[in-house]
Protein backbone atom coordinates (compact mmCIF):
# COMPACT_ATOMS: atom_id res chain seq x y z
CA UNK A 1 0.00 0.00 0.00
CA UNK A 2 2.25 1.96 1.21
CA UNK A 3 4.65 1.67 -2.34
CA UNK A 4 0.90 2.31 -4.12
CA UNK A 5 1.20 5.97 -2.54
CA UNK A 6 4.17 6.60 -3.24
CA UNK A 7 4.46 5.73 -7.44
CA UNK A 8 0.73 7.53 -7.52
CA UNK A 9 2.19 10.95 -5.96
CA UNK A 10 5.51 10.22 -7.73
CA UNK A 11 3.75 9.93 -11.37
CA UNK A 12 0.94 12.34 -10.82
CA UNK A 13 3.37 14.88 -9.37
CA UNK A 14 5.00 14.45 -12.98
CA UNK A 15 2.28 14.23 -14.90
CA UNK A 16 0.36 17.57 -13.26
CA UNK A 17 3.73 19.78 -13.58
CA UNK A 18 4.55 18.90 -16.87
CA UNK A 19 0.84 19.74 -18.02
CA UNK A 20 1.27 22.83 -16.06
CA UNK A 21 4.33 22.99 -18.39
CA UNK A 22 2.89 22.02 -21.91
CA UNK A 23 0.47 25.44 -21.10
CA UNK A 24 2.83 27.78 -19.91
CA UNK A 25 6.17 26.95 -21.99
CA UNK A 26 7.31 29.52 -24.40
CA UNK A 27 9.37 27.75 -26.47
CA UNK A 28 6.94 24.87 -28.60
CA UNK A 29 9.47 22.22 -28.95
CA UNK A 30 9.25 22.01 -24.89
CA UNK A 31 5.58 22.05 -24.99
CA UNK A 32 5.72 18.52 -26.71
CA UNK A 33 8.73 17.52 -24.92
CA UNK A 34 6.29 18.13 -21.79
CA UNK A 35 3.19 16.46 -23.67
CA UNK A 36 4.77 13.46 -24.12
CA UNK A 37 6.30 13.15 -20.60
CA UNK A 38 2.90 13.60 -19.47
CA UNK A 39 1.58 10.63 -21.22
CA UNK A 40 4.22 8.87 -20.51
CA UNK A 41 3.53 9.29 -16.92
CA UNK A 42 -0.10 8.91 -17.23
CA UNK A 43 0.71 5.26 -18.99
CA UNK A 44 2.75 4.90 -16.15
CA UNK A 45 0.08 5.41 -14.10
CA UNK A 46 -2.15 3.47 -16.29
CA UNK A 47 0.07 0.21 -15.71
CA UNK A 48 0.20 0.45 -11.85
CA UNK A 49 -3.79 0.46 -11.70
CA UNK A 50 -3.94 -2.41 -13.86
CA UNK A 51 -4.91 -1.65 -16.99
CA UNK A 52 -1.43 -2.92 -18.89
CA UNK A 53 -2.91 -2.82 -22.23
CA UNK A 54 -4.49 0.89 -21.76
CA UNK A 55 -0.90 2.00 -20.61
CA UNK A 56 1.01 0.20 -23.50
CA UNK A 57 -1.25 1.83 -25.87
CA UNK A 58 -1.27 5.22 -24.17
CA UNK A 59 2.46 4.98 -25.24
CA UNK A 60 2.71 3.31 -28.59
CA UNK A 61 -0.28 5.92 -29.97
CA UNK A 62 0.66 9.24 -28.56
CA UNK A 63 4.13 8.98 -27.61
CA UNK A 64 4.80 7.38 -30.75
CA UNK A 65 2.65 8.39 -33.16
CA UNK A 66 0.56 11.88 -31.76
CA UNK A 67 3.26 13.57 -30.24
CA UNK A 68 5.50 12.82 -32.93
CA UNK A 69 3.18 13.77 -35.10
CA UNK A 70 2.87 17.32 -33.37
CA UNK A 71 6.79 17.73 -33.09
CA UNK A 72 7.11 17.23 -36.57
CA UNK A 73 4.37 19.91 -37.33
CA UNK A 74 6.05 22.17 -34.99
CA UNK A 75 9.38 21.82 -36.66
CA UNK A 76 8.13 22.19 -40.17
CA UNK A 77 5.81 25.44 -39.68
CA UNK A 78 9.32 26.62 -38.17
CA UNK A 79 7.67 28.76 -35.13
CA UNK A 80 10.29 28.13 -32.50
CA UNK A 81 12.16 31.33 -34.29
CA UNK A 82 9.29 32.92 -34.56
CA UNK A 83 9.12 33.46 -31.00
CA UNK A 84 10.22 36.51 -30.45
CA UNK A 85 8.06 38.39 -32.72
CA UNK A 86 5.06 36.57 -31.48
CA UNK A 87 5.97 37.93 -27.89
CA UNK A 88 6.65 41.52 -28.88
CA UNK A 89 3.34 42.87 -28.69
CA UNK A 90 0.91 40.57 -26.10
CA UNK A 91 -2.31 41.65 -25.47
CA UNK A 92 -2.97 38.90 -22.79
CA UNK A 93 -4.44 40.82 -19.78
CA UNK A 94 -7.59 40.72 -20.75
CA UNK A 95 -8.20 36.76 -21.30
CA UNK A 96 -6.16 35.57 -17.96
CA UNK A 97 -8.82 36.67 -15.51
CA UNK A 98 -11.24 35.25 -17.47
CA UNK A 99 -10.04 32.38 -18.23
CA UNK A 100 -8.67 31.42 -14.42
CA UNK A 101 -12.16 32.29 -13.23
CA UNK A 102 -13.58 29.71 -15.69
CA UNK A 103 -10.73 26.79 -14.81
CA UNK A 104 -11.37 27.40 -11.29
CA UNK A 105 -14.88 26.68 -11.10
CA UNK A 106 -14.74 23.74 -13.22
CA UNK A 107 -11.87 22.53 -11.07
CA UNK A 108 -13.95 22.76 -7.92
CA UNK A 109 -17.21 21.83 -9.65
CA UNK A 110 -15.56 18.67 -10.16
CA UNK A 111 -14.25 18.33 -6.83
CA UNK A 112 -17.65 18.72 -5.76
CA UNK A 113 -19.16 15.81 -7.60
CA UNK A 114 -15.87 13.75 -6.61
CA UNK A 115 -16.63 14.73 -2.90
CA UNK A 116 -20.16 14.39 -2.63
CA UNK A 117 -20.46 11.18 -4.53
CA UNK A 118 -20.20 8.06 -2.27
CA UNK A 119 -19.43 4.21 -3.67
CA UNK A 120 -20.82 1.69 -2.01
CA UNK A 121 -18.70 -0.54 0.36
CA UNK A 122 -18.82 -3.70 -1.65
CA UNK A 123 -17.78 -2.70 -5.08
CA UNK A 124 -14.33 -3.28 -3.85
CA UNK A 125 -15.13 -6.39 -3.22
CA UNK A 126 -16.02 -6.57 -7.53
CA UNK A 127 -12.83 -5.21 -7.81
CA UNK A 128 -10.75 -8.22 -5.97
CA UNK A 129 -12.79 -10.03 -7.76
CA UNK A 130 -11.49 -8.93 -11.02
CA UNK A 131 -7.93 -8.25 -9.77
CA UNK A 132 -7.49 -11.87 -9.14
CA UNK A 133 -8.64 -13.59 -12.00
CA UNK A 134 -6.29 -15.48 -13.70
CA UNK A 135 -6.94 -13.56 -16.80
CA UNK A 136 -4.96 -10.76 -17.92
CA UNK A 137 -6.54 -7.59 -18.53
CA UNK A 138 -5.50 -7.47 -22.42
CA UNK A 139 -6.99 -11.15 -22.90
CA UNK A 140 -10.69 -9.94 -21.24
CA UNK A 141 -10.69 -6.94 -22.54
CA UNK A 142 -10.21 -8.52 -26.37
CA UNK A 143 -12.72 -11.01 -25.30
CA UNK A 144 -15.48 -7.98 -24.81
CA UNK A 145 -13.87 -5.89 -27.82
CA UNK A 146 -14.43 -8.25 -30.44
CA UNK A 147 -17.76 -8.80 -29.00
CA UNK A 148 -19.66 -6.92 -27.11
CA UNK A 149 -18.23 -4.06 -29.00
CA UNK A 150 -17.20 -5.14 -32.26
CA UNK A 151 -19.44 -2.95 -34.62
CA UNK A 152 -17.87 0.53 -32.55
CA UNK A 153 -14.77 -1.20 -32.65
CA UNK A 154 -15.30 -1.03 -36.70
CA UNK A 155 -16.90 2.36 -36.50
CA UNK A 156 -13.38 3.51 -34.57
CA UNK A 157 -11.36 2.01 -37.49
CA UNK A 158 -13.51 3.84 -40.19
CA UNK A 159 -12.83 6.60 -38.32
CA UNK A 160 -9.36 6.58 -38.54
CA UNK A 161 -9.78 5.78 -42.46
CA UNK A 162 -11.17 9.44 -43.03
CA UNK A 163 -8.92 10.98 -40.52
CA UNK A 164 -6.04 9.59 -42.89
CA UNK A 165 -7.67 10.93 -46.14
CA UNK A 166 -8.89 13.96 -44.52
CA UNK A 167 -5.20 14.71 -43.86
CA UNK A 168 -4.21 13.24 -47.05
CA UNK A 169 -6.28 15.48 -49.18
CA UNK A 170 -5.83 19.20 -46.95
CA UNK A 171 -2.50 18.60 -47.21
CA UNK A 172 -1.87 17.63 -50.66
CA UNK A 173 -0.80 20.11 -53.47
CA UNK A 174 0.38 19.93 -57.22
CA UNK A 175 3.79 21.97 -57.39
CA UNK A 176 4.03 23.76 -61.09
CA UNK A 177 7.77 23.93 -61.96
CA UNK A 178 8.61 20.29 -61.24
CA UNK A 179 10.10 18.22 -64.28
CA UNK A 180 8.66 14.40 -63.61
CA UNK A 181 9.52 11.52 -65.01
CA UNK A 182 6.53 10.26 -67.25
CA UNK A 183 6.72 6.64 -68.60
CA UNK A 184 3.71 6.79 -70.81
CA UNK A 185 6.01 10.08 -72.78
CA UNK A 186 8.95 7.79 -73.00
CA UNK A 187 7.66 4.60 -73.96
CA UNK A 188 5.45 6.11 -77.16
CA UNK A 189 8.21 8.53 -78.22
CA UNK A 190 8.65 7.55 -82.26
CA UNK A 191 11.47 7.77 -84.30
CA UNK A 192 9.88 10.45 -86.00
CA UNK A 193 9.80 12.51 -83.49
CA UNK A 194 12.47 12.56 -82.04
CA UNK A 195 15.16 12.13 -84.65
CA UNK A 196 15.99 14.43 -87.91
CA UNK A 197 18.46 13.23 -90.79
CA UNK A 198 20.21 16.55 -91.83
CA UNK A 199 22.63 17.17 -94.63
CA UNK A 200 25.81 18.98 -93.30
CA UNK A 201 27.63 21.35 -95.54
CA UNK A 202 31.22 21.46 -95.30
CA UNK A 203 32.30 24.88 -92.85
CA UNK A 204 28.74 25.70 -92.20
CA UNK A 205 27.37 24.51 -88.59
CA UNK A 206 24.27 22.77 -88.17
CA UNK A 207 21.45 25.06 -86.14
CA UNK A 208 20.00 22.82 -83.46
CA UNK A 209 17.25 23.61 -80.92
CA UNK A 210 15.30 26.34 -82.64
CA UNK B 1 -3.66 10.08 2.46
CA UNK B 2 -1.70 6.82 2.45
CA UNK B 3 -4.74 4.59 1.25
CA UNK B 4 -4.88 5.16 -2.74
CA UNK B 5 -8.33 5.07 -3.91
CA UNK B 6 -11.09 6.13 -6.30
CA UNK B 7 -11.17 9.57 -5.42
CA UNK B 8 -7.35 10.26 -5.78
CA UNK B 9 -7.57 9.36 -9.79
CA UNK B 10 -10.66 11.19 -10.06
CA UNK B 11 -9.27 14.86 -8.76
CA UNK B 12 -5.40 13.89 -10.68
CA UNK B 13 -7.95 14.01 -13.80
CA UNK B 14 -10.18 17.24 -12.27
CA UNK B 15 -6.52 18.60 -12.10
CA UNK B 16 -5.10 17.94 -15.58
CA UNK B 17 -8.57 19.06 -16.95
CA UNK B 18 -8.49 22.13 -15.50
CA UNK B 19 -4.84 22.86 -16.46
CA UNK B 20 -5.78 22.09 -20.03
CA UNK B 21 -9.02 24.24 -19.70
CA UNK B 22 -6.61 27.10 -18.73
CA UNK B 23 -4.52 26.31 -21.35
CA UNK B 24 -6.97 27.14 -24.08
CA UNK B 25 -8.23 30.31 -22.55
CA UNK B 26 -4.81 31.29 -21.31
CA UNK B 27 -2.89 30.63 -24.97
CA UNK B 28 -2.50 33.77 -27.25
CA UNK B 29 0.18 32.74 -29.04
CA UNK B 30 0.08 29.97 -30.61
CA UNK B 31 -2.61 27.47 -31.93
CA UNK B 32 -0.59 24.26 -31.99
CA UNK B 33 -0.53 24.44 -27.91
CA UNK B 34 -4.18 24.75 -27.73
CA UNK B 35 -4.65 21.71 -29.93
CA UNK B 36 -1.90 19.84 -26.86
CA UNK B 37 -4.52 21.45 -24.42
CA UNK B 38 -7.31 19.66 -26.17
CA UNK B 39 -4.85 16.56 -25.77
CA UNK B 40 -4.43 17.16 -21.93
CA UNK B 41 -8.26 17.49 -22.05
CA UNK B 42 -8.99 14.11 -23.45
CA UNK B 43 -6.10 12.83 -21.25
CA UNK B 44 -8.17 13.61 -18.08
CA UNK B 45 -10.81 11.95 -19.56
CA UNK B 46 -8.98 8.81 -19.93
CA UNK B 47 -8.19 8.94 -16.44
CA UNK B 48 -11.47 9.11 -14.77
CA UNK B 49 -12.71 6.05 -17.54
CA UNK B 50 -9.81 3.88 -16.74
CA UNK B 51 -10.20 4.58 -12.90
CA UNK B 52 -14.00 4.02 -12.57
CA UNK B 53 -13.03 0.94 -14.84
CA UNK B 54 -10.50 -0.40 -12.56
CA UNK B 55 -12.22 0.29 -9.14
CA UNK B 56 -15.87 -0.66 -10.19
CA UNK B 57 -14.77 -3.95 -11.45
CA UNK B 58 -16.29 -3.33 -15.39
CA UNK B 59 -13.95 -3.26 -18.34
CA UNK B 60 -16.64 -1.03 -20.15
CA UNK B 61 -14.65 1.99 -19.29
CA UNK B 62 -11.45 0.62 -20.32
CA UNK B 63 -12.99 0.20 -24.16
CA UNK B 64 -14.04 3.16 -24.50
CA UNK B 65 -11.09 5.06 -23.43
CA UNK B 66 -10.03 3.19 -26.38
CA UNK B 67 -12.28 5.04 -28.59
CA UNK B 68 -11.07 8.27 -27.26
CA UNK B 69 -7.45 6.90 -28.00
CA UNK B 70 -8.60 6.32 -32.14
CA UNK B 71 -10.74 9.57 -32.05
CA UNK B 72 -8.35 11.39 -30.05
CA UNK B 73 -5.87 10.76 -32.93
CA UNK B 74 -7.90 11.22 -35.81
CA UNK B 75 -8.88 15.15 -34.45
CA UNK B 76 -5.06 15.38 -33.88
CA UNK B 77 -3.81 13.91 -37.79
CA UNK B 78 -6.51 16.48 -39.07
CA UNK B 79 -6.42 19.46 -37.04
CA UNK B 80 -2.43 19.63 -37.85
CA UNK B 81 -3.03 18.95 -41.64
CA UNK B 82 -5.60 21.92 -41.16
CA UNK B 83 -2.87 24.18 -39.21
CA UNK B 84 -0.56 22.93 -42.46
CA UNK B 85 -2.46 24.25 -44.43
CA UNK B 86 -3.61 27.53 -42.72
CA UNK B 87 -0.36 28.10 -42.43
CA UNK B 88 0.85 27.87 -46.07
CA UNK B 89 -1.80 30.20 -47.06
CA UNK B 90 -1.55 32.88 -44.56
CA UNK B 91 2.52 32.25 -43.29
CA UNK B 92 0.82 32.78 -39.70
CA UNK B 93 -0.94 30.45 -37.15
CA UNK B 94 -1.04 33.00 -34.17
CA UNK B 95 -4.33 33.25 -32.03
CA UNK B 96 -4.45 36.47 -32.38
CA UNK B 97 -3.93 36.62 -36.12
CA UNK B 98 -6.23 34.29 -37.60
CA UNK B 99 -9.04 36.40 -37.70
CA UNK B 100 -10.32 35.48 -41.05
CA UNK B 101 -14.02 34.22 -39.96
CA UNK B 102 -14.41 37.56 -38.30
CA UNK B 103 -15.31 36.04 -35.11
Amino acid sequence: MIAHAIFFYTFSIIAVVSAIMVTASKNTVHSVFFLILDFISISCLFIMIGAEFLGMIMLIVYVGAVAVLFLFVVMMLNVAQQKNQWFAGQATSKHIPVGLIISTLIFFEIIIVIGGWKYKPEIFDINNSLANTSVSNTHSLGQILYTDYIHVFQISGMILLVAMVGAIVLTFRQRSGLKRQSYIKQISRERAEGVEVLEVQSNKGVKIDD
Amino acid sequence: MIDIGLGHYLTLGAVIFSIGVIGIFLNRKNIIVILMSIELILLAVNINLVAFSIYLGDLAGQVFTLFILTVAAAEAAIGLAIIVVYFRNSGTIRVEEIDKLKG
